[in-house]
C-alpha cells in the first residue's frame, strides 16, 4: 500500500466524480479501487444513499435556515446603532459563542466601522463573517493587531499515513451521550467507501451494550470489529485491534472510548494510556477526534482544553448540528485550544458526515 | 444565606468583580439605581457564562434590580457581596418554588415517560429512577420503547438486571411497544412502568408526533423532560418545543458530576415553569437524587467550579515536595534548593490562577497576592539557582567571583542580580537560624522576591507576600502550604456538604473500574 501523503487538505465541499460520500481523508493512495466500485451495503431498512456527495450548506440548508435572522435585519438597516450591536451581540451569544468572545469580536468590529472601514448594513454584514471565518480558520482576525498567536491555518484534512504494516488509529474521545459510537459508524462508512480497509475497536468496555451498538455498525458499513470482555481494561481492547490490524492488513482501526467527564482525573488518566497503546508499534495514533455535541454551551471550552492537553486533539466532530443549536463554542476552541473542526454531524444515519465548512457554518450561526 | 456557611466563600470570585466594578457602591448610603445598573452587568455577564439563556438571563436581571432598587445598605455585607446575596436568593427562588410532590396514581401503574434530545442521558435515567423507586420499596416495570439507536434497547436490559428491575420491549414500533408494556405493567401488578424513548430532535416534526403518540397511548402520570446539564443557549428551545408537545411535569438535569455551571436548569426552569425534579450526578445507579435548588444557584454562580478546581490544585501541588521544604524550612535548613522547589510551587500556584479565588481556607490577601506574581520574574530566580551546581545550592559561600560570573553568563542575568540575590539569601538564612522555627524568616525569604522586579511595586510585593506568608502574619510557612491547606480544608468542606453524592473524605469520586454500574445501597 503506498502511503499516502499527510496533511493534504480535504476539498471541502467539493464534489467527488461519481455518487460516493465527500472524502473526508487526503487523497487516496495511488491506484486505489474507485469509490464507485466498492459496494456499500446500504443499512437495513435504509434506501440507496442520493446522488451527489451531502455538503455542509446542502444538508444544513435543509435542517435550518442559511438566512433570515439578525442578517437579514441588518442588511435593511442603513446605518449603524445601540440597536445593531444589541442585535449582533444577541445572535452571537445566542449561537453559544460565549460572552468573551461576543465582547472580542464586536469591540473589534466597533474599531473598524468607527475608523470607516466599515460601513453598516451588507458590509457589516460582511465585515463579521469574515471576522468569524478567520477565527475559525485559525487565522486573527482582519484588523486585530497582530494577536498573541502566530497564524496557523486550521488544517481539517484527516490524517493518513497509510505506512504498510503501520495501521492508521483514529482515537474517537469525548464526555458521556455526544455521538461517539454513532460517528464512528460514519466515518466507517466513508473510509469504506474510500477503499480503505477498516477496523473498528469497541475500547468502551464501561457502558452496557456499547459493544453491540459499534457492532451494528459494523455490520452496516462492512467494517470488522473488535471487542473485549465488559468491564475489561480498554486499552487491552486496543492494543488487540491494532495487533490484529497489522496481521491482517487492515488500513484503519477507527478506536470508540467511553464517554468520560473531563473532570475526572482517573478516567482521563485512562485515556492517556489507551492513547499510549494504540501508538505503540505497529500502531501510528494519527488523529484523536473529539467528538462535541453542538448543544454544549460554553463548557465545550473546558472539554477541549482538558482533553487536548491530555490526548493531543487533532480535530473536533462537532456532533448534532441539525438540530436548533448553533454549536458557536468551537470558535473558542480554535482560538483558545488551535483545535480546528474536520467534521459536522447532521443525523443518525450512516451518511449524516460532512466536511466542516466554515462559510457555511457561519452563515447558519448568523441566520435565524 | 448565612455567612459560615461554604455558599458564602463561593461568591468571593463574582464578589471580588462587583468589587472591582462597583468600588463606588460603598460611598453612598443606598444602593444607586446607577451602581446596580453596573453591578448587574457583572451578573448578566455571569449568567451568561454560566449558559442561562439570553432572555431568561434579562429577565432574571429585571426581577433582580428591582428587588434590590433602593435597598439600604447592609452592616454585614459590603454592597457588592448584598447585591449577589440577593442574585442568589433570586435564583433559589425560580429554581426551586413549588417542588413537584410526587403522588402515584390511585390505579396502579404510575406512568412515567421520559423524552429529551439524543444523548442527554434518558436510558440510564430511566434505570436509575427505577432503581430509586426499587429503593423505596415500589414495584417498576421498564420499558424500552427506543428503537433507533442501535443496541439501546440492550442496554436498558442490562442495566435493569443490575438494579433488579424487570425491562419490557418489542422489535415493533415505538408507540406499539410503550402500549404494550404498559398492558404488561399492569399484567405484572407493578406500581411503575418507566417509559424510555428515543433521543429526538424537537425540530423533527415527524419524531415529536411520535412521542406524542406514545403519551395518548400510555396517559403518563408524569412526562419528564432529561436535560443536559452541560447544555448551552439551545435549552431554552428544546424545552419549549417539548413542553408544548407533550405538557411536561418536571425535569431530569443529567450529568451534574461535570463541572459546568448549568445555566440550562434555570432556563428550562423558568420558561417551561415546572420543577427540576430529579437530579443525577454519576454513571453510577446509585447517583441519582432529589434536585436540590440553593446548590444549584451556588453552581451557577460559579460554586461549581470548585470541585474540579481542587482536584486540579491537589494535582498541581507536589505534596511531597511542598512539606519537605516548608519542613527545612522550620527546622533553619532552608537551601536554595528549597527556595528553588518553592518558586516553582508557586509558580503552580499562577497557573491555577483563577482556582485561588475559589479555594475557601485560601485567604483574600493570599489571592490578590497570588494575582499578582509575575511569572517573568519568577523565571529569572529559578534560572539564577539553576545555572549553579548542586554544591553551590547547598553551600553558597563557595560562590567566589568567577563562580558568579559563570552563573550570571548561564542564567543571562548580572553579577549584581546574584550577588544581591546571594546577599538576602544569606540574611534570611541569619535570620531563619535565629528566629523561633523560621517563624520570622519568611519575611526575609520574601524580600527576595523583591530582587529582581527593577520595576517594583506590586509584582515584586506580591511575590514577597506569597512566599512569606506573611498574609497571616507569617503563621505558615509560606504560601504553597497555606494552599495545600486551603485544598485539603476544601475538600472536606466539600465531601461533608454533600454536594458530591457518595464522595466521602475527597473530592475524588473514582468510579469503579472493572465493576460495573452497581445498585443503591440501603439507606
Amino acid at each position: 500500500m503506498a502511503p499516502a501523503p499527510t496533511g493534504a487538505p480535504a476539498p471541502t465541499g467539493a464534489p467527488a466524480p461519481t455518487g460516493a460520500p465527500a472524502p473526508t481523508g487526503a487523497p487516496a493512495p495511488a491506484d486505489p479501487p474507485a469509490p464507485a466500485d466498492v459496494a456499500v451495503p446500504p443499512a437495513p431498512g435504509e434506501e440507496a444513499a442520493p446522488p451527489g456527495p451531502p455538503t455542509f450548506r446542502d444538508r444544513l440548508g435543509k435542517a435550518r435556515s442559511l438566512f433570515g435572522g439578525v442578517v437579514t435585519s441588518l442588511r435593511a438597516r442603513g446605518g449603524v446603532d445601540a440597536a445593531t450591536w444589541e442585535q449582533l451581540e444577541e445572535a452571537l451569544i445566542r449561537a453559544d459563542v460565549g460572552v468573551g468572545a461576543t465582547e472580542r469580536v464586536l469591540a473589534r468590529l466597533r474599531e473598524r466601522v468607527a475608523a470607516r472601514e466599515v460601513a453598516g448594513g451588507e458590509q457589516l454584514v460582511q465585515a463579521l463573517r469574515q471576522d468569524l471565518v478567520a477565527l475559525l480558520s485559525g487565522m486573527p482576525a482582519p484588523g486585530a493587531n497582530g494577536g498573541r498567536r502566530p497564524p496557523a491555518p486550521a488544517d481539517r484534512s484527516l490524517r493518513f499515513a497509510g505506512a504498510s504494516g503501520r495501521p492508521d488509529v483514529w482515537l474517537f474521545v469525548g464526555v458521556n451521550g455526544v455521538g461517539k459510537t454513532t460517528t464512528i459508524g460514519k466515518v466507517a462508512r466513508q473510509q469504506v467507501a474510500l477503499g480503505r480497509s477498516v477496523l473498528l475497536a469497541a475500547a468502551d468496555t464501561f457502558r452496557a451494550a456499547a459493544g453491540d451498538q459499534l457492532a451494528t455498525w459494523a455490520e452496516r458499513t462492512g467494517a470488522e470489529i473488535v471487542r473485549g470482555t465488559e468491564g475489561g481494561d480498554p486499552s487491552a481492547v486496543v492494543f488487540d485491534a491494532v495487533q490484529r490490524a497489522a496481521a491482517r492488513g487492515n488500513d484503519l482501526v477507527l478506536a470508540d472510548t467511553a464517554g468520560r467527564l473531563h473532570t475526572k482525573v482517573n478516567l482521563v488518566e485512562e485515556l492517556r494510556k489507551i492513547r499510549r497503546v494504540a501508538d505503540r508499534d505497529p500502531g501510528h495514533v494519527s488523529e484523536v477526534l473529539l467528538v462535541l455535541d453542538a448543544t454544549t454551551g460554553q463548557n465545550g471550552l473546558a472539554q477541549a482544553r482538558t482533553f487536548t492537553e491530555a490526548v493531543d486533539v487533532t480535530g473536533v466532530v462537532l456532533t448534532k448540528l441539525d438540530g436548533t443549536a448553533k454549536g458557536g463554542v468551537v470558535i473558542g476552541i480554535q482560538q483558545h485550544v488551535g483545535v480546528p473542526v474536520k467534521l459536522v454531524g447532521l443525523g443518525e444515519g450512516p451518511d449524516d458526515l460532512v466536511p466542516f465548512d466554515p462559510e457555511a457554518f457561519v452563515d447558519a450561526l448568523l441566520a435565524g | 444565606m448565612c455567612p459560615g456557611s461554604l455558599s458564602f466563600h463561593m461568591f468571593d470570585a463574582l464578589s471580588e468583580r462587583l468589587e472591582r466594578v462597583a468600588g463606588r457602591l460603598r460611598s453612598r448610603g443606598r444602593l444607586s439605581e446607577a451602581d446596580l445598573d453596573e453591578a448587574l452587568r457583572e451578573i448578566r455577564s455571569a449568567l451568561l457564562e454560566a449558559d442561562v439563556e439570553l432572555g431568561v438571563v434579562r429577565r432574571f436581571v429585571d426581577s433582580v434590580r428591582q428587588r434590590c432598587a433602593g435597598e439600604a445598605l447592609s452592616r454585614s455585607l459590603t454592597p457588592a457581596q448584598q447585591v449577589i446575596r440577593s442574585v442568589h436568593e433570586e435564583l433559589t427562588r425560580v429554581l426551586g418554588g413549588e417542588t413537584l410532590k410526587l403522588t402515584y396514581a390511585p390505579r396502579p401503574p404510575t406512568v412515567v415517560v421520559l423524552a429529551g434530545l439524543q444523548g442527554s442521558g434518558k436510558t440510564t435515567a430511566a434505570a436509575k429512577l427505577a432503581a430509586w423507586w426499587k429503593h423505596q420499596g415500589r414495584n417498576p416495570l421498564l420499558v424500552g420503547a427506543d428503537l433507533q439507536r442501535p443496541a439501546a434497547v440492550e442496554q436498558l436490559r442490562i442495566l435493569g438486571r443490575q438494579a433488579g428491575v424487570r425491562v419490557y420491549s418489542e422489535p415493533t414500533d415505538p408507540v406499539a411497544v410503550a402500549s404494550a408494556g404498559l398492558e404488561e405493567a399492569r399484567r405484572l401488578g407493578r406500581d411503575l412502568c418507566i417509559v424510555d424513548t428515543a433521543g429526538r430532535l424537537a425540530i423533527d416534526e415527524e419524531l415529536m408526533d411520535e412521542v406524542r403518540r406514545i403519551a395518548a397511548v400510555t396517559q403518563p402520570h408524569y412526562t419528564f423532560l432529561v436535560v443536559d446539564a452541560m447544555t448551552g443557549q439551545d435549552a431554552v428551545a428544546t424545552a419549549t418545543a417539548f413542553h408544548q408537545a407533550l405538557d411536561l411535569d418536571g425535569v431530569i438535569l443529567t450529568k451534574l458530576d461535570g463541572d459546568a455551571r448549568g445555566g440550562a436548569a434555570l432556563s428550562v426552569k423558568e420558561v417551561v415553569g415546572r420543577p427540576i425534579v430529579f437530579a443525577s450526578t454519576g454513571e453510577r445507579l446509585g447517583d441519582f437524587d432529589l434536585f436540590h435548588p440553593d446548590r444549584m444557584a451556588d453552581r451557577i454562580l460559579g460554586m461549581g467550579d470548585v470541585l474540579t478546581l481542587i482536584e486540579q490544585a491537589e494535582r498541581a501541588m507536589d505534596r511531597d515536595a511542598v512539606e519537605k521544604s516548608a519542613t527545612r524550612l522550620m527546622e533553619g535548613r532552608f537551601t536554595l534548593e528549597d527556595f528553588l522547589e518553592q518558586l516553582q510551587q508557586v509558580k503552580k500556584l499562577g497557573s491555577l490562577g483563577g482556582v485561588l479565588k475559589l479555594l475557601p481556607g485560601v485567604s483574600r490577601e493570599l489571592r490578590q497576592a497570588a494575582g499578582q506574581v509575575d511569572d517573568r520574574e519568577l523565571d529569572r530566580v529559578a534560572a539564577i539557582i539553576r545555572s549553579m551546581t548542586p554544591a553551590e545550592r547547598h553551600d553558597p559561600s563557595i560562590l567566589d567571583g568567577s563562580r558568579r560570573v559563570r552563573v550570571a553568563r548561564g542564567s543571562g542575568r548580572t553579577t549584581q542580580e546574584v550577588n544581591a540575590l546571594l546577599k538576602q539569601f544569606r540574611e534570611m538564612q541569619k535570620m531563619m537560624k535565629g528566629g523561633a522555627g523560621g517563624m520570622t524568616a519568611p519575611a526575609g525569604l520574601g524580600r527576595l522576591g523583591g530582587l529582581l522586579g527593577g520595576r517594583g511595586g506590586p509584582p515584586a510585593a506580591g511575590l514577597q507576600e506569597l512566599l512569606s506568608g506573611a498574609a497571616d502574619g507569617g503563621r505558615s510557612p509560606g504560601a504553597p502550604r497555606q494552599l495545600l491547606q486551603g485544598v485539603k480544608t476544601g475538600a472536606d468542606e466539600l465531601a461533608g456538604s454533600g454536594l458530591r453524592p457518595g464522595a466521602k473524605g475527597g473530592a475524588r469520586n473514582k468510579k469503579k473500574k472493572g465493576g460495573r454500574v452497581t445498585p443503591p445501597k440501603a439507606r
